[in-house]
């Protein structure tokens, strides 16, 4: 489902984020991603999702190659991909519904069928009472798991994430990692950068590991 | 369905946009209907104009007016020779005592005509001839000029040539001025459409991190600059109805004095259509101009 092959980016300056990274990473699986602030995780998550483009090397996403892919396949690609963002990117200007509700909206979805994916989306992240409020009016747990919800709305294939247990406290974080766990039972691909020990501890899976753009361990399952 | 669906969706959201700036929007409106007022306004008092020209100018013709004192049969003969020319084609006499009254019915100087001590005018054949060329005319207008029977020769053309320089001279200056005003209007649609998106910028950015295409972000700003330069052109429409309405109103008593029933004449369905079509085109430009540059800008890259 990924496929990194001698994978370099060096970013204008000279800053090598990564530096010959190859892995694969199988359809249904769940990975984390490891290493300190800095290491390039977020670099690499980005060129999964097509917002970066590598130096050199090939990165494949479900069969496209990621450094030749064409500006107007891209949005294609991404609707496939759910982002969970470390800072949610959640829209203040409308509720916590319409948020999710987006990437439906972007796939043109018919609007009675989107609202009930919506509904159960929410329900899935427990914010189904909370579908009219503002999301500046959730806590820091609560945003993390509506930007859960709009990211499986679409029911992607792959499921990107960004430190998402980066501000929680202990509960929170199981809560959201139990969510992760139910999508990689129902065969989701999962990609999960954290730092943090406890979470791979108690959830235990494959961990990728980054040392200064330069991939440790787990290259192989 | 699904689409037509969506872009209703846009509609709305766009509409609810412009409701909820009240003031900024009423600000752009007004300025585009302004800047459109002006060489609409022109245009409409080139056609009205052109209208009046036209109808005077259908049938160019010749006066020839007659030393007094001129006998019947000289004058019967007069006519007869001025009928056997073929580049005639019609002549009418009218006599000074025609002449007379019907001036003392068209312009209400009635008073003024019954203090006069005798009939000043003479008498006059006007002449309508074949020719329509300009050259043949003032041929024709030569030779009658050297007839010893007439006083003097008049034809009756020659203002409306001058008209027509006229018009012409208007005309170009009101493009010019169109030309210009729609170059403002995508202007300000432009800047106006830089700043939503400026503001904006969170909901691009993660709209598009999320899988959206540029034509779905696009749509809603398109849709904005459309309906912007088309409630301009309402209010620019709005602004020339009035302004003729007024105008027209005092026009009345001005003309009413000289025996002439000139009016400014309405816009007419096709030209208001047109208005409407153009200002919401050139909005929509400006928008797409606008969207191009800055969606550009903030690509993630």
């Amino acid at each position: 489902m990924i496929r990194f092959g001698q994978v370099y980016k060096r970013y204008p300056g000279g800053h090598e984020a990564l530096q010959d990274v190859s892995f694969d990473i199988a359809k249904g699986e769940m990975v984390y991603l490891t290493g300190h602030s800095g290491a390039g995780k977020s670099t690499l998550l980005k060129l999964v999702a097509a917002i970066e483009r590598p130096t050199s090397g090939s990165v494949l996403i479900n069969g496209h190659n990621i450094r030749a892919i064409k500006r107007e396949a891209i949005p294609a690609l991404r609707r496939n991909i759910g982002l969970i963002f470390q800072d949610h990117k959640l829209l203040f200007d409308r509720s916590a519904f319409d948020n999710v509700l987006l990437p439906l909206q972007i796939s043109g979805f018919d609007h009675r069928e989107a609202a009930k994916r919506v509904r159960a989306a929410l329900d899935k992240v427990g914010l189904l009472t909370r579908e009219k409020a503002n999301p500046i009016a959730l806590s820091g747990g609560e945003q993390q798991r509506l930007c859960i919800a709009r990211a499986i709305v679409s029911r992607p294939d792959i499921l990107l994430a960004d430190e998402p247990t980066g501000n929680l406290d202990a509960e929170y974080s199981s809560e959201i990692l139990n969510i992760f766990k139910s999508f990689h039972q129902v065969g989701v691909t999962l990609l999960i950068s954290t730092h943090d020990q406890t979470v791979l501890q108690r959830f235990p899976a494959r961990a990728l590991h980054l040392d200064h753009g330069v991939l440790q361990q787990g290259a192989n399952a | 369905m699904k689409t037509l669906r969506e872009h209703l969706h846009v509609l709305h959201a766009t509409l609810q946009r412009l409701w909820l700036t009240p003031a900024a929007s009423l600000l752009n409106m007004t300025i585009i209907g302004i800047a459109l007022s002006l060489p609409v306004g022109a245009y409409v008092l080139l056609k009205s104009v052109q209208q009046l020209a036209s109808t005077v100018a259908d049938a160019p013709q010749i006066s020839a007016f007659l030393d007094a004192g001129k006998r019947d049969s000289e004058l019967s003969a007069l006519k007869g020779k001025l009928e056997s020319d073929a580049r005639i084609a019609k002549v009418e006499f009218v006599s000074r005592d025609a002449a007379l009254q019907q001036l003392q019915q068209s312009t209400g100087v009635s008073d003024m005509i019954g203090d006069l001590p005798h009939n000043p005018l003479p008498d006059t054949f006007i002449i309508y001839p074949k020719v329509t060329d300009t050259k043949a005319m003032e041929a024709l207008y030569q030779e009658l000029q050297s007839w010893k029977q007439f006083d003097h020769v008049q034809l009756d053309s020659a203002w409306i040539k001058k008209l027509d320089a006229l018009l012409d001279l208007g005309r170009l200056a009101t493009a010019i001025l169109a030309t210009t005003l729609s170059l403002a209007l995508i202007a300000i649609t432009f800047n106006t459409i830089r700043l939503q998106i400026l503001t904006r910028r969170d909901e691009i950015e993660v709209t598009k991190l999320i899988g959206a295409s540029d034509s779905f972000i696009r749509r809603p700003f398109l849709y904005f600059g459309l309906l912007q330069g088309l409630t301009g052109g309402v209010v620019a429409w709005l602004l020339v109805s009035a302004s003729l309405w007024l105008l027209n109103g005092s026009l009345a008593n001005l003309t009413q004095l000289y025996a002439s029933d000139f009016q400014l004449h309405p816009l007419t369905l096709p030209d208001s259509l047109a208005l409407f079509a153009f200002s919401g085109y050139l909005g929509w430009l400006g928008a797409w101009f606008s969207v191009s540059q800055h969606l550009w800008q903030i690509e993630p890259r």
